[in-house]
């Protein structure tokens, strides 16, 4: 007994030392979506630039990437170029221009380049509190079938899109594909 | 002059500072559930600060959803339950008990339960072993120990 008991307080430390590396290890700011594998969220939001408007459903089809920017948000600026890098690699990304002016947006666009497929307007933030947007930038990750599979908040670069966008993708033959798209 | 600088310094400083927006509720009652829900209710982007004390953009949004659902007749934990489908149980400060927060609520209890069970055990150590009946006794070993220690 007492040999044993000679190690107990060696034996605390250890633990504590586990759970303090590993409380260390944690990023307390990271938070999941509340949507994630539900449906996203009903919507009907005029389209960037034209009369018509867009609704959930007409998202679906393909797996894509849903990108929160707006032109007040600098971080959207810093993650734009790699936008287009991803766009031209075939993902398809849709965009929402989140509680912004929708002539800056254009105007923004125009100067820095169209990544999007196309760009919803949610200038009262609507759509984005359905969604549990709470700053910009933010990237969700959509299935075929419309669920939410993942959101990224911040930047997305080559780092993000490789550990936590690509495996959501499949890029066969240039073409886009999500993994396990089947449900 | 100095007048006009002070009425201006005045107003300059009350408009900085006037960064929370006020609401007018239709009764007493509501007000002070909007109190109590905006104290209780946490802000996404700045995570150590409650809705009330934020002067994010979200937190804003998110006192004018309570607010007007207030308003609207909502009960509180109607209003909670809209923001927890959207925000997660991270958006209240005393979030409901489920897998996660299952050691967060029973840490006080078995912490008790530990302290408690090792108090109950010294006690028992203390009475079967060490104590003495009387002081007789003691001065006996402290001498038996201390003629030991001599020879």
């Amino acid at each position: 007994m007492q040999p044993l008991k000679r190690f107990l307080p060696l034996a605390a430390f250890l633990l504590l030392v586990v759970l303090l590396v590993r409380g260390l290890s944690l990023d307390p700011t990271e938070l999941p979506s509340a949507r994630l594998g539900d449906s996203l969220p009903e919507f009907e939001l005029p389209i960037l630039g034209e009369s018509s408007s867009r609704r959930a459903e007409d998202w679906h089809g393909e797996p894509a990437l849903i990108n929160v920017w707006a032109t007040w948000c600098f971080s959207c600026r810093v993650e734009h170029p790699y936008l287009l890098e991803l766009a031209e690699k075939g993902i398809i990304i849709y965009g929402l221009n989140y509680k912004d002016d929708p002539e800056k947006a254009l105007i923004w666009l125009d100067d820095l380049g169209d990544p999007y497929a196309e760009t919803v307007v949610d200038e009262a933030g609507v759509f984005g509190l359905d969604l549990g947007v709470y700053g910009a930038p933010e990237t969700y990750v959509i299935d075929a079938s419309g669920v939410v599979r993942h959101r990224h908040v911040g930047v997305v670069n080559e780092d993000v899109w490789i550990e936590q966008l690509a495996p959501y993708f499949e890029v066969r033959d240039g073409e886009p594909e999500l993994v396990g798209s089947s449900d | 002059m100095v007048r006009l600088l002070f009425l201006l310094t005045i107003a300059w400083s009350s408009q900085s500072w006037a960064v929370i927006e006020t609401y007018e509720f239709s009764s007493p009652d509501l007000e002070q559930r909007y109190k109590a829900l905006s104290q209780e209710l946490r802000c996404p982007k700045c995570q150590n600060q409650n809705i009330a004390d934020s002067n994010a953009p979200i937190s804003r949004d998110l006192r004018a959803i309570v607010h007007e659902q207030l308003e609207a007749g909502a009960s509180d934990q109607e209003i909670t339950n809209f923001l927890v489908d959207r925000y997660g149980e991270f958006v209240r400060y005393r979030p409901g008990v489920d897998s996660n927060t299952l050691w967060l609520w029973s840490a006080p209890v078995v912490l008790f339960v530990m302290a408690i069970a090792v108090v109950l055990l010294q006690i028992r150590k203390d009475r079967d072993g060490q104590t003495v009946s009387s002081n007789a006794e003691r001065a006996d070993r402290l001498k038996e120990k201390f003629d030991g220690d001599q020879s």
